[in-house]
C-alpha cells in the first residue's frame, strides 16, 4: 500500500460563494473524506486558507515577500489530503469523488508520496 | 442490609481498597501477600461475625483487622530477616513503627495510583482488564471467568502471568510525573473503556454481571473526574459516553439476557437520570482545544438518546462519524457511518458507500447490506442476510438475523 497526496487547486470559495454554499461544500467534503476514512484509507488532510497568505521569492539574490497567492486564480492551492491506495488508479478513483471538481477549471492533482528510504 | 448480603457487599466495596493500600505499602513484589491479607480479613469477619454478631461499624472493623494482620505479617517478616540475616539489623527501615494508613485520602490515592499501574502500556489489554477486575473492582475469579466466557484455571493463569509482568517491568504504584500524566491517563481511560465494553458488548448471558462491569468502569472514571489532576476534558467525555450507553441498559436486554435492537427498545426503560448525567459530563468535557474520539463517541451516543428521526439528528451523526473515522478507524464505526449516510442521502447512495467497505467476514457488514437492499432489491437483501446468518457466531445474533429474513418473506 502506497500513500498518495491529493492536492486541490481552486478559487477562493469565500470570494465566489455565499456562506450557505460554503457550508454545503464543507459537508460534501466531509462526507467524501468520511467515505475514504470508512475504508481505512485516510491518512491526513488539511485545508489551506487563502486569507493572510504570503509568498516568498528570490529577487536579485534576496528574499522578497509578497501577499498572496490570490484565490482569484483558479490554480491556487486550497488544501490536500493524504490517502492510502494500492495503485495510482485507486488514488485517482478517490480523487474523482472530490467536491472540488464541481467547479469548472478546478483540479485535484494526485501524487505518490516518497517513502524517505533514500530510493524514492 | 441483611447479614448474609452484608459481607459479600462489603467484599465488593472494601476488598479493593484494602488491597490497593496494602499493595502500595508492600509493592508489586508482594502483591499476593496483599491479596492474601485482604482475603484473610474477610475470612476472619465471616467467622467472627457469625457468632459475635456484626460490629457497629463493620468497615472500621475490617480496616482494623486488616491493619493488624498486615502489622503481624511485617513483624514476622522482620523477625525472620533479623534472625536469618542479621546484617539487616543495620537497615533502619525495620526499626520505626509500622504504620498502615487506611484513611479515606490514602485509600483514594492508592486506588488512583493502582489504576495507573494496572493500565501500564507494557501490559496486554487482557491483563489490564483481568487485573483491574480483580484488584480495582474486587471481582471473584469465577466472575471474571464468567465475563470472559472461560474457566477459572485460565483466569488464574492469566492473572499470575500479568502479576509476573508487573514485577518484571518494575511498575511502581505511584502518580506519573506531570510531564507523563496526559499520556499515561490515556492508557487508564482506554482500560476503563475496555472494561465498560467488556460488560456492554459481552456475550455472557449473566446480565447482572455485565451491568456490574459497566458500573465499575463508570465508578473508576468518576474517581478520575473527582481528582484534580485527572479531571480532564477526555475523562469527562468518556464518562459522558458511558452514561449515555448505560442509560439504555434496562431497555436493551430482555429477561432472557437477549439483546433488543435499538428500534425495538421500550424507551420508557431508558434511564433519564443517566442521560442527564451524561449531558452534564459532556458539557464539562467541552473545554480545551482537543477533540478526542471520546468526545465524538459521546456526542454520537447523545444523539442516540434522542428518539426523533430528524434530518438534523442524522446529518449531525454522519458528520460526527466522518470526523471519528479520520481520528480512529474501526469497522463498527465504518458500518454505523454508512447507516447514518443512508439516513441522510438515501439507500441507493449508501449501497455504493457500503460496497466499498469490503468488510467480508463481518456479519454486521452483511446485515447492513441486507438492510440497505431491503425495499430496493429484496432478492439481494435476502442473499446478504443469509450470508450474515452463516457468519454470525452467537445464538443471539443468529436470532436477530433470522427475524430479518422472516420479515422479508
Amino acid at each position: 500500500m502506497e500513500e498518495y497526496m491529493l492536492i486541490f487547486r481552486h478559487q477562493d470559495g469565500n470570494a465566489v460563494a455565499s456562506p450557505e454554499q460554503i457550508q454545503i461544500w464543507m459537508k460534501q467534503t466531509m462526507d467524501w473524506i468520511g467515505g475514504i476514512a470508512a475504508q481505512n484509507k485516510f491518512v491526513a488532510g488539511n485545508g489551506l486558507p487563502f486569507a493572510d497568505a504570503r509568498v516568498v521569492r528570490t529577487k536579485n539574490s534576496k528574499p522578497v515577500v509578497t501577499n498572496g497567492p490570490f484565490g482569484e486564480i483558479k490554480e491556487t492551492l486550497g488544501g490536500y489530503i493524504v490517502v492510502k491506495a494500492s495503485s495510482i488508479d485507486e488514488a485517482v478513483e478517490f480523487a474523482k469523488g472530490s467536491p472540488v471538481l464541481q467547479g469548472e477549471g478546478n483540479s485535484v492533482e494526485v501524487r505518490r508520496i516518497a517513502k524517505g528510504d533514500g530510493i524514492h | 442490609m441483611a447479614n448474609d448480603k452484608l459481607l459479600p457487599h462489603l467484599f465488593r466495596t472494601e476488598y479493593r481498597k484494602i488491597v490497593s493500600v496494602l499493595c502500595r505499602h508492600f509493592g508489586f513484589d508482594h502483591i499476593e501477600t496483599a491479596e492474601d491479607l485482604a482475603s484473610d480479613t474477610f475470612l476472619t469477619a465471616a467467622q467472627t461475625w457469625g457468632y459475635k454478631g456484626v460490629p457497629d461499624n463493620p468497615v472500621a472493623w475490617l480496616y482494623t483487622v486488616a491493619k493488624n494482620k498486615a502489622k503481624n505479617h511485617l513483624q514476622r517478616d522482620l523477625l525472620f530477616k533479623n534472625t536469618i540475616a542479621p546484617e539487616l539489623l543495620n537497615d533502619s527501615s525495620g526499626v520505626h513503627e509500622i504504620y498502615i494508613d487506611l484513611s479515606p485520602d490514602n485509600i483514594n490515592d492508592s486506588q488512583l495510583q493502582m489504576m495507573f499501574a494496572l493500565s501500564h502500556p507494557s501490559l496486554s489489554p487482557e491483563a489490564q482488564i483481568g487485573l483491574s477486575l480483580r484488584i480495582l473492582c474486587g471481582f471473584g475469579i469465577e466472575e471474571i471467568a464468567d465475563a470472559f466466557l472461560t474457566n477459572k484455571e485460565t483466569i488464574n493463569k492469566r492473572l499470575a502471568r500479568a502479576k509476573e509482568k508487573l514485577r518484571e517491568e518494575k511498575i511502581a504504584i505511584e502518580f506519573p510525573s506531570p510531564s507523563e500524566i496526559d499520556q499515561r491517563l490515556e492508557s487508564v481511560l482506554k482500560t476503563i473503556y475496555l472494561l465498560f465494553s467488556e460488560g456492554y458488548y459481552s456475550t455472557s448471558s449473566n446480565a447482572t454481571l455485565r451491568k456490574d462491569l459497566c458500573f465499575e468502569a463508570m465508578r473508576l472514571c468518576t474517581m478520575l473526574v473527582e481528582h484534580k489532576q485527572t479531571d480532564t476534558p477526555q475523562t469527562n467525555a468518556l464518562l459522558a459516553l458511558m452514561c449515555f450507553h448505560a442509560s439504555r441498559f434496562d431497555a436493551r436486554i430482555d429477561q432472557n439476557g437477549e439483546i433488543i435492537l435499538y428500534h425495538d427498545q421500550d424507551t420508557i426503560l431508558w434511564n433519564a437520570e443517566l442521560i442527564s448525567k451524561g449531558g452534564y459530563f459532556l458539557h464539562n468535557a467541552s473545554t480545551g482545544n482537543r477533540l478526542s474520539s471520546y468526545h465524538l463517541q459521546a456526542s454520537i451516543a447523545y444523539w442516540g438518546t434522542q428518539q426523533s428521526d430528524t434530518v438534523e439528528k442524522w446529518e449531525t451523526v454522519l458528520q460526527l462519524y466522518n470526523h471519528l473515522l479520520q481520528l480512529e478507524y474501526s469497522p463498527i464505526a465504518a458500518l454505523n457511518r454508512t447507516y447514518a449516510f443512508s439516513k441522510v442521502h438515501g439507500k441507493q447512495k449508501a449501497i455504493v458507500e457500503a460496497e466499498k467497505l469490503n468488510l467480508t467476514g463481518n456479519h454486521f457488514y452483511y446485515t447492513l447490506l441486507g438492510e440497505l437492499y431491503g425495499g430496493i432489491d429484496n432478492k439481494k437483501a435476502m442473499e446478504h442476510f443469509t450470508k450474515a446468518l452463516s457468519l454470525a457466531k452467537t445464538e443471539n445474533d443468529k436470532k436477530i438475523i433470522q427475524r430479518k429474513i422472516d420479515s422479508l418473506r
